[in-house]
């Protein structure tokens, strides 16, 4: 039975979820969400379409706030503090540094107009880097590391193939070593052979660098692949939750069942 | 034209006073970019309408004014401007740099050291300096709210990936008071160093993006580098082929069509005081020596 | 207690919400215990609930009711309250599964799906890969094809893959659902060797296996799954 990578052990949790709720007037967008994320570990929210896990995901990564609970996050120094309680100059520098944000579309997540190199040493240089040659230098094996040749580095990511570009926003994102990733839906839109390479350099990146994940996906075979631990949501609750191999092989409530026997058999 | 028929520098009382209070906001606050209620004038946008505003707002009856368009007096907008003062307010009007008590320019800061009591107007077509990377004006606002200011190198990354170092020749972008990062207009970059801890006053208008900015006197303005590729200024290696000047911004002018060109100086009054003065270049003793090339 | 598996009571139900909300009873006052170094063999016809009470012990399938203590660390914990943390801490630190089929990241180049486990709990790239590779060599996986991904192997190759994948850390408690099922007599022989020095390690381990001859070589008892059938 093949298990994602390590599991950094810690006793405190990274992030905690506390019946978080999103209404947009008499719509429920999500509802009644509450979970603690520990180091290390990987969370996959499933669910179809409009069931809320990306309203929840943008909850979570405080862009959008809740219209009820709270989502703490433990900082640098050790402390949980409330997200909704940060200035917007503090979110804005954890956005940089200490989280990643990958986005189902990389155009979205990179400037598609500068050099990858300039993508990825964006981060360094907004924390005060200020030596061309070390951010570039940082930047290109942060490329090699995600499998771009450095070749490539002073060239546009539109002149990247799709995979590319999604691992050169998985490295633009990784460049300050953050120690928690949103991912969304972050293999959508690419070929089966291209989003295979990409989830297992994202499984080892994972597992290497320690970084907690949570990840929204409507693909069990994503979530199988890359979490410890898997939130099926449908009309924005929470209705299963557990291990990953324990939903996905002995799942409970009747909607999680169809979602685990609509998968093509190959 | 009746001049009459104005109000003192062409600008009603009530609308003179909106823009002297953004004026004065610019310079609390060194660098910040401060939204005004742009006017339109009787000429183009990108004829200068943020300047020509600005000075009408600070012109008195006693100001003697100089308008330099690319360093030069007698270009058509440097004149056309200069005269709509002289029939809207009528003001006394000079070329010198040193006698002027209000400059307005476009695209050059004057050779000549400013000095105390004199106010220099830039005309400023983009006044966002991060407006190449960042096309939302809600983003930027907020970025330079927050001095988050990384951006601004990505850009200046992107010309040394390029062309091998900072490319960017002018509108230069520089830090100013420590905190506000702001596009000095398209002025060359020589002229950045001139800008920090000026004697004279120094206000930006661009009429079309309706916004105001200024450095005050004696400010720190410094332009933004990376350790490794540090600023420099540029100019041609040549002496003024007209004055011989070897430390002026010179301008490259193409002579005929079979290559011959010389460099001048841009800022014309530097040169013919240059020339009164007794200096001479290449060129100056035989205007004609191109002819005798035929 | 000595025990390293201690089962009280396990019952599990399966409830089909796709058929209508059939409930499917699979066993009921599964007890029995396991001693360090003991291999028990669990036996019974198809269908009466030997690999969910495997998949049980390892977490996989949740139970309904009972207990599944696990010496874990020193300490005993039951998998039927544990929360999710810590059943992946037991299965990275104290239980291994070898199941029938390999179920592998694509791209991933055979000695380092067998390696991982071994780099998962802190072992050096180099040093995993060394043992992973004698451990394939004694399975008798071609060194030609350590590089490949195993997705192209052969039924017998992959499950070699599998086992060396199993066998390959220290851990303290092995299931082993089938390890011999596809595999030529040499290879089952490596197999049974490999089951016996794991014994003489003091590892626990729980087996389903069909093969007699094999059963006879490695059970040290049996425990027959029909007497905790669940009546429907």
């Amino acid at each position: 039975m093949s298990e994602p990578g390590t599991l950094v052990q810690d006793d405190q949790p990274l992030l905690v979820a506390d019946h978080l709720g999103k209404n947009y007037g008499r719509l429920t967008a999500c509802r009644d969400v509450s979970f603690a994320l520990y180091p290390g570990e990987v969370l996959a929210i499933v669910g179809e379409s409009g069931s809320g896990k990306s309203t929840l995901l943008q909850l979570l990564s405080a862009q959008l706030a809740p219209t009820g609970g709270c989502v703490s996050y433990r900082m640098r120094d050790g402390v949980l503090r409330d997200l909704a309680s940060l200035g917007e100059a503090e979110r804005r520098f954890l956005f940089r540094t200490d989280w990643g944000y990958v986005h189902q579309d990389p155009a979205q997540g990179l400037r598609m107009a500068v050099s990858a190199g300039a993508n990825v040493g964006e981060r360094l240089m907004a924390v005060g880097w200020n030596h061309y040659g070390r951010i570039r230098d940082t930047a290109s094996s942060w490329l090699e590391r995600v499998e771009i040749d450095t070749a490539r580095v002073d060239d546009a990511p539109r002149t990247y193939s799709g995979g590319m570009r999604q691992r050169l926003q998985i490295a633009r994102n990784l460049v300050t070593e953050p120690r928690l990733v949103f991912m969304d839906e972050p293999t959508g839109g690419l070929d089966v052979s291209v989003q295979a390479r990409l989830l297992d350099l994202m499984r080892n990146l994972v597992s290497e660098l320690g970084l907690a994940a949570i990840v929204v996906t409507h693909d069990l075979a994503v979530a199988r692949l890359l979490s410890h631990r898997v939130m099926v949501m449908k009309g924005g609750r929470v209705i299963e939750t557990g291990l990953t191999d324990q939903v996905l092989d002995d799942p409970r409530e009747p909607y999680t069942q169809l979602l685990v026997s609509s998968i093509l058999p190959v | 034209m009746n001049a009459p028929a104005y109000n003192f520098a062409y600008l009603d009382e009530q609308t003179k006073r909106m823009i002297r209070r953004a004026i004065l906001k610019a310079i609390a606050i060194p660098g910040y970019q401060v939204p005004f209620a742009s006017r339109e004038m009787p000429m183009p946008y990108g004829w200068g309408t943020g300047g020509v505003q600005v000075t009408a707002a600070i012109l008195g009856p006693d100001d003697v004014l100089k308008v330099i368009d690319q360093g030069s007096d007698d270009t058509t907008n440097a004149i056309s401007i200069r005269k709509f003062f002289g029939k809207t307010a009528g003001v006394a009007t000079t070329t010198s740099t040193t006698d002027a008590t209000v400059i307005q320019t476009r695209h050059r800061i004057p050779e000549a050291p400013l000095h105390a009591g004199q106010v220099l107007v830039y005309q400023v077509p983009i006044p966002e300096p991060l407006r190449f990377l960042e096309p939302r004006e809600t983003e930027t606002r907020r970025m330079h709210a927050l001095g988050e200011y990384g951006l601004m190198h990505v850009k200046l990354y992107e010309d040394i990936a390029r062309f091998g170092h900072i490319a960017t020749s002018y509108a230069y972008p520089v830090k100013v008071n420590a905190r506000y990062v702001m596009d000095p207009s398209p002025t060359p970059k020589f002229d950045n160093p001139k800008m920090d801890n000026c004697p004279a006053l120094q206000l930006f208008g661009a009429g079309r993006e309706k916004r105001i900015y200024a450095i005050p006197p004696h400010t720190d303005v410094v332009s933004l580098d990376f350790e490794d590729h540090p600023f420099t200024r540029y100019r041609f290696d040549a002496p003024c082929a007209l004055c011989g000047a070897g430390d002026s911004y010179l301008d490259e002018i193409v002579t005929d069509d079979k290559g011959g060109r010389m460099f001048v100086c841009s800022d014309t009054d530097y040169c013919e005081q240059r020339q009164q003065a007794g200096h001479r270049g290449s060129e100056s003793a035989a205007p004609h020596k191109e002819r005798a090339h035929v | 207690m000595t025990a390293m598996i201690d089962i009280t009571n396990a019952e599990k139900t399966f409830t089909m919400h796709m058929q209508g909300g059939v409930e499917l009873p699979v066993v009921r006052g599964v007890s029995f215990q396991v001693e360090p170094g003991e291999c028990v063999v669990l036996s019974g016809p198809s269908g009466a609930g030997k690999s969910s009470i495997l998949k049980m012990i390892f977490g996989n399938y949740r139970c309904d009711g009972g207990r599944i203590g696990i010496r874990h660390r020193g300490a005993v914990i039951d998998l039927v309250t544990a929360e999710p943390r810590q059943v992946l801490s037991v299965r990275r630190s104290t239980i291994g599964y070898v199941s029938q089929f390999l179920r592998a990241v694509p791209r991933v180049a055979t000695i380092d799906v067998v390696a991982e486990p071994l780099i998962a709990n802190g072992f050096a790239r180099a040093k995993a890969r060394e043992q992973a590779g004698a451990l394939l060599r004694r399975l008798n996986i071609p060194e030609r094809l350590w590089a490949l991904p195993p997705s192209t192997f052969s039924g017998g190759e992959q499950q070699r893959v599998n086992i060396a994948r199993g066998f390959i850390s220290d851990l303290p408690i092995l299931l082993l659902d089938e390890p011999t099922a596809s595999l030529d007599a040499a290879n089952r022989a490596v197999v049974v060797e490999l089951i016996g020095q794991k014994k003489r390690q003091g590892v626990a381990m729980v087996a389903i296996v069909h093969d007699d001859e094999i059963r006879h070589l490695i059970a040290d008892r049996i425990v027959d799954v029909t007497s905790f059938a669940a009546a429907a």
